[in-house]
C-alpha cells in the first residue's frame, strides 16, 4: 500500500455544517482498498455522520487493530489522531485512551477476524467496562488481507471461494454484545447508508460502548454464490426491522407522527433516539426481547438490521472506576503531586 | 562476640510457620520492633505460592553495622512447623537455638546434640487461655512474638506500642494480644535464662531511615511523578505495587468535593490489554504504567515493540520472579534481564533501570517516567520479588517540589496554531528525537500512528531508506538515554585489580563480600549497573580490572552476556557468578567463589556461639 494524498478541490457552493465545514473536511486520503469493498460505503457513512453531527475532526481519535477494516480510518478525518495499533488489540488501546483523554469522541473500527479471534477478549471486556466509544465492525466473514480463510463470523454452511464450506459455528457479535451487558447493539449492512448515518450519530451520542456491526462484502474473497456475507446474499435476507432517528438536542420537537406510532428513547446528552417501526411486541429497550426476536428470525435464515438495542442510563467507564469528569490529561501537575511536606509526613508511618 | 560470649545486635533468626495461620503480622511486628529500637535489620519473607497450609518461613538478620543482606544460616530457629522440623533444625549453626512448641515433642530425626532446645507449649497454652480455633492461632503467633521479645531482649515499650497500634481499634482484640504476649513473656521468662547470648541493644542507626517494601514505594514514586492511568493484571509479585497504587490514589488523588479519583486503575483482562491500555494512555499524553511479572513480560511483547516503533512512552514494572514458565511465583530471581531489555519482536532496544532498594524504586519511578516521555520510548524499571515484597531499612524517602515532570518534545497548541511544522518521526534538532504532538490539540497536530513501516512524516511506506531513517534513529535515540539515565554506582578500594559487577538487589550481598575479602586480604572493586543501554563507565570499569566477576541471579549469565554483546568486551573477560535457587542473595557464597576463582582458601568458618562463649 502506498499513501495517496487526495486532491483538494474547493466547490464554492458546496454544504457547510455549523462549523462551516465541508464533507471534504471529514474525509481522509485515498482508499487503497478493492474497487466495490463494503468497507469503502461505511467509511462514506462514517464522514456524513460526522458531518452531520457537527463534531470538529480534531476532537475525535479513531483507532483500529489489523486487517482491511484496519486501514479505513485513513480515509476519514484526516485532521483527526489515528491510531492503527497490533491485530486484535484496538479495544485495548482505546480504553486506555479514553481513559486518559474522556474529552474527546473516540471511534474504532475492526473487522471480524480482528475482533472475533484473535482480539475475542478485548473486545467482551470493552463491551463489559462500557467504554465510551463508537465501535464499528466491519463484518465480512473472511480475511481478506491474507487472502481468503474462514474467520469467525462464517455461518455454517456458507461456502468460501474455492468451494469449501464452513463446518464450525459462527460468532455473532450481536448476540455476544447482548450477552455481555452492551448498552447499545446494532446491525446494518454496508449498502444502506440510509438506515446506517442514523444508526452510527446515535451511536456516537451514546455515552457508553456502542457496537455497531456493519455486514461489509469482500468483493474479492467472499462475495460469490454460496457465501452468506455476499451483496446479493445480504440484500435478499436484510430485514431492516427497526426504523430509527437520531433527534439531535437542539433539533424541534416534531409532530409528524401520530401518538404510539413513535417512540423516544432519551440519551445521555439529551437527544434522542426516535423509533419510528419496530416490530409488534418487540422492545430495543428490553434485552430479553430483543435476543428472543433475533434469534427467532437468524434461525429462518433472517439478518434482521437497524439500532436493535439501547440502555442509555447505564454509567461508563468513567462512572466505574469513579474517575473526575474533567479529562485526566487536563489535569494539571500540582493536582497530582503531594508534594514534599507531604512526603515527610507519610514517612511517618514508615517507621 | 564480646567477652560474655554475647553477640549485641548481629545475628540471625528465622521463623518456619505454617502459610495461612497469621504469622506474617506478628514476624513483622518484630522486625518492626527492631528497627523501632534503632537496629539495622532485614526481613526476608520465603513464602509459598498458596493460601493456606504450606510451610513458610521469615528471616529476620540484626546487623549494627548496617549489613543486611540475608544471612546465610540462622543462629536462631523458631521451628513451629512440624513439616519441616527436621530440616529447620538442621539449619541452625552450631551453637546456636531451636524454639519449638513442646506440646508434642520434638522429632526423634530432628534433635540435635550442639543446639539448645527451648521449648514452651504454645498451642497447650493458647487453648486453655483462649476461646475460638481462629483466635487460638492468631495468638499462639503473639505468643511467640512475646517469647521472642524476652528471649532476644526487645524493650518492652516498643512491642507493646507496636501492639497497641497494630490491634488497638478493638478494646476486646487488643486485650487478648497483650495476654498472649504476656503469656509468651512469662513463660520464656521462668523457663530460661534470658536474655539469650545474641540480643538486642538499642542504637541510633534508623533516625533517618523507613521501613518499606520495593512495591509499595514504586507505587509512591507513581503518585509523586503524576502517573494518571494504570492498565494492569494481576500478578505475584508485582500486585501489591497496583495495591499501594490504588490506595495511594483514594488517599492523594480524591477531589474533595465530588469524592472522584484523579486517576484511572483498570483491571485488564490480562497482560496484552494492560499494556495496550498503557500505550493507549501514553498516545494521549498521560503518564501511563503498568506492573507485571516475567509471564506478563511475555504476554505484553507485542505491544512493548509497538510503542517502540511508534515512539510512545509507557513505563513497565517488572517485579521479577523465578521463571522459566510460572516457575516459582513466589521466590525471587533476575531471570528477565534479556526478555526485558531486547523485548518484542524485530530490532527492539528498551531503557532499563535496575533499583537496588525500595529506595530507588521510588528514585527511578520518577525517573522512568521522566525518560519515558523525554525519549519517547518504554521504560522498565526491573525490581524484583525480593525488593518488591520485602520491607527494607533505607533512607527516608524524599521530594524536592521543584521538581517538573519532563514532558519532552511535545507541540503545544500554540505552537502548532503558529505554524510549527509537523513531521512526526523526523529528527528536527539532531538529537535523535522527534516532535510529537497529542490527540485533540490541534487540527494541525494530526499524523497517523502506527506499527507498520513508516517514514519521517508518519506516512506508511515500504520503502527501504525512508524506513531505514527511522529505525535507525530510533536506534540512536535509545542509546543516547544514557545521558540521562542513573549511572552505575561504583565503590573503589585502593589498587584493587579484581572487579565485581553487579545489578539490583545484589547490592547489599556484594558490598558485604566486597568487606569480607578485604579482611580475607582481596582489594575489590564495585560497580553496580543501574541503567540500560550502559554508560561508557560499565566497559571501562571492566577493562581497568584484571580479574572480573559478574554477580547476579540468573542461571544463564545474563548480565555478563548483556555486557559483552554491548559494550564489545570479550565474554571470557567477565567470570561469571550467578545464584538462582531463588532466595535473596547472601555474600558468604559470593565470598567463597571469588576466593576460590583466586586460588585461595576461604576463611575457616566462625566458631560455634556457645563454645566460645563458655
Amino acid at each position: 500500500m502506498t499513501y495517496i494524498p487526495k486532491p483538494r478541490i474547493r466547490f464554492p457552493k458546496r454544504e457547510t455544517n455549523a462549523l462551516g465545514l465541508t464533507r471534504l473536511d471529514y474525509e481522509g486520503s485515498m482508499s487503497t482498498l478493492c474497487a466495490g469493498c463494503g468497507h469503502d460505503s461505511v467509511t462514506a457513512a462514517i464522514v456524513d455522520t460526522f458531518f452531520q453531527l457537527e463534531i470538529p475532526p480534531h476532537r475525535v481519535a479513531k483507532l483500529s487493530g489489523i486487517g482491511c477494516s484496519a486501514k479505513t480510518p485513513t480515509y476519514f478525518l484526516g485532521t483527526a489522531h489515528g491510531f492503527n495499533g497490533v491485530h486484535g488489540r484496538m479495544p485495548a488501546l482505546a480504553t486506555g485512551a479514553q481513559a486518559a483523554n474522556a474529552g474527546l469522541t473516540y471511534i474504532g473500527v475492526s473487522g471480524d477476524g480482528d475482533s472475533l479471534s484473535i482480539g475475542l477478549g478485548h473486545l467482551c471486556h470493552a463491551i463489559r467496562r462500557n467504554v465510551d466509544m463508537l465501535y464499528v465492525l466491519e463484518n465480512n466473514g473472511v480475511y481478506g488481507l491474507t487472502k481468503g480463510q474462514f474467520s469467525a463470523s462464517a455461518d455454517v454452511g456458507s461456502k468460501s471461494k474455492k468451494g469449501e464450506a464452513n463446518r464450525q459455528t459462527p460468532i455473532d457479535p450481536v448476540f455476544l454484545a447482548l450477552t455481555l451487558g452492551a448498552t447499545f447493539v446494532a446491525r446494518s449492512f454496508s449498502g444502506d447508508k440510509a438506515q446506517l448515518v442514523p444508526i452510527l450519530k446515535a451511536a456516537i451520542r451514546h455515552r457508553g460502548f456502542a457496537l455497531v456491526d456493519i455486514i461489509s462484502p469482500c468483493v474479492t474473497f467472499n462475495d460469490h454464490e454460496a457465501s452468506t456475507k455476499s451483496y446479493r446474499y445480504t440484500r435478499q435476507q436484510n430485514r431492516p426491522v427497526v426504523e430509527a432517528d437520531f433527534v439531535p438536542l437542539r433539533a424541534a420537537i416534531s409532530v409528524d407522527y401520530a401518538e404510539g406510532e413513535v417512540r423516544d428513547v432519551a440519551m445521555h446528552d439529551g437527544s434522542r433516539v426516535r423509533f419510528r417501526k419496530v416490530p409488534d411486541a418487540f422492545d430495543p429497550t428490553r434485552r430479553d426481547v430483543v435476543y428472543r426476536y433475533l434469534r427467532e428470525r437468524q434461525d429462518v435464515g433472517e439478518v434482521p438490521t437497524g439500532l436493535l438495542f439501547i440502555e442509555p442510563g447505564a454509567g461508563d467507564m468513567h462512572d466505574v472506576l469513579g474517575t473526575v469528569e474533567e479529562p485526566l490529561t487536563d489535569l494539571p501537575f500540582d493536582t497530582l503531586c503531594p508534594g514534599e511536606a507531604e512526603l515527610d509526613r507519610l514517612m511517618e508511618e514508615f517507621r | 562476640m564480646d567477652s560474655a560470649g554475647e553477640r549485641v545486635n548481629d545475628f540471625a533468626l528465622k521463623i518456619a510457620t505454617v502459610n495461612g495461620t497469621g504469622s506474617a503480622s506478628a514476624n513483622g511486628l518484630l522486625m518492626q520492633a527492631i528497627f523501632r529500637m534503632g537496629i539495622p535489620v532485614s526481613g526476608k519473607n520465603l513464602f509459598p505460592s498458596n493460601i493456606q497450609g504450606l510451610p513458610t518461613w521469615y528471616e529476620i538478620r540484626v546487623n549494627g553495622s548496617g549489613w543486611t543482606a540475608r544471612a546465610e544460616r540462622p543462629d536462631l530457629m523458631v521451628a513451629l512447623n512440624p513439616a519441616t522440623q527436621m530440616r529447620d533444625v538442621a539449619d541452625v549453626v552450631p551453637g546456636g537455638w531451636v524454639l519449638a512448641d513442646s506440646s508434642w515433642p520434638l522429632q526423634r530425626e530432628a534433635r540435635r546434640e550442639d543446639v539448645t532446645l527451648l521449648g514452651i507449649p504454645f498451642a497447650r497454652l493458647c487453648n486453655e487461655r483462649f476461646e475460638g480455633a481462629r483466635a487460638r492461632t492468631l495468638l499462639r503467633n503473639i505468643a511467640y512474638l512475646g517469647a521472642l521479645s524476652v528471649l532476644l531482649d526487645v524493650e518492652p515499650d516498643v512491642i507493646e506500642g507496636l501492639i497497641t497500634e497494630t490491634y488497638g481499634r478493638k478494646k476486646q482484640l487488643l486485650d487478648a494480644n497483650f495476654e498472649a504476649l504476656q503469656l509468651g513473656r512469662d513463660e520464656a521468662r521462668d523457663r530460661f535464662d534470658c536474655p539469650l547470648p545474641i540480643r538486642l541493644l538499642r542504637q541510633a542507626s534508623n533516625d533517618d531511615a523507613v521501613l518499606i517494601d520495593g512495591n509499595t514505594a514504586a507505587a509512591l514514586g507513581c503518585i509523586y511523578a503524576g502517573a494518571t492511568v494504570v492498565g494492569w493484571y494481576p500478578i505475584t509479585p508485582s500486585t501489591s505495587l497496583v495495591d499501594a497504587f490504588r490506595a495511594f490514589v483514594e488517599r492523594y488523588r480524591k477531589d474533595p468535593e465530588t469524592g472522584r479519583m484523579r486517576a484511572a486503575v483498570v483491571q485488564a483482562e490480562d497482560e496484552l490489554a494492560a499494556a495496550g491500555m498503557v500505550i493507549g494512555a501514553g498516545w494521549m499524553g498521560a503518564r501511563a504504567f503498568t506492573a507485571t511479572s516475567g509471564p506478563g513480560i511475555s504476554l505484553m511483547g507485542e505491544f512493548i515493540g509497538l510503542a517502540y516503533y511508534a515512539e510512545i512512552p509507557a513505563v513497565f514494572f517488572d517485579i521479577q520472579r523465578t521463571g522459566p514458565s510460572t516457575g516459582m511465583p513466589t521466590r525471587t530471581q533476575q531471570g528477565d534481564l534479556l526478555a526485558v531489555v531486547y523485548a518484542s519482536h524485530g530490532d527492539t532496544k528498551h531503557i532499563a533501570l535496575f533499583p537496588a532498594d525500595p529506595a530507588e524504586c521510588f528514585e527511578f519511578a520518577v525517573a522512568a517516567f521522566d525518560l519515558a516521555e523525554r525519549y519517547q520510548t518504554p521504560v522498565f524499571v526491573v525490581s524484583d520479588l525480593d525488593i518488591g515484597m520485602n520491607d527494607w531499612v533505607v533512607p527516608r524517602l524524599r521530594w524536592d517540589d521543584g521538581y517538573r515532570p519532563d514532558r519532552g518534545k511535545v507541540l503545544s497548541g500554540e505552537e502548532l496554531e503558529a505554524g510549527a511544522k509537523v513531521a512526526r518521526y523526523l529528527d528536527v534538532d539532531g538529537d535523535h528525537v522527534p516532535y510529537r504532538t497529542l490527540p485533540g490539540v490541534h487540527p494541525r497536530g494530526a499524523y497517523f500512528t502506527r506499527g507498520s513501516g513508516h517514514d519521517s512524516h508518519a506516512r506508511y511506506t515500504e520503502d527501504a531508506e525512508a524506513y531505514l531513517e527511522v529505525v535507525d534513529r530510533i536506534a540512536d535515540k535509545v542509546m543516547s538515554s544514557t545521558a540521562s539515565s542513573p549511572a552505575p554506582e561504583v565503590v573503589r578500594s585502593p589498587g584493587a585489580t579484581v572487579g565485581l559487577v553487579t545489578i539490583g538487589g545484589c547490592r547489599s550481598a556484594v558490598l558485604e563480600a566486597r568487606e569480607r575479602l578485604a579482611a580475607a586480604g582481596v582489594a575489590t572493586d564495585v560497580l553496580r549497573v543501574r541503567a540500560f543501554p550502559f554508560h561508557n563507565t560499565v566497559r571501562e570499569f571492566v577493562e581497568a580490572h584484571e580479574r572480573v566477576f559478574v554477580v547476579e541471579q540468573n542461571r544463564d549469565a545474563q548480565l555478563r552476556f548483556l555486557l559483552a554483546g554491548e559494550t564489545g568486551v570479550p565474554l571470557e573477560r567477565m567470570e561469571p557468578l550467578r545464584f538462582y535457587g531463588g532466595q535473596p542473595l547472601s555474600p558468604g557464597p559470593v565470598v567463597t567463589a571469588v576466593l576460590d576463582a583466586l586460588g585461595l582458601a576461604a576463611a575457616p568458618a566462625p566458631p560455634p556461639l556457645q563454645a566460645a562463649g563458655e
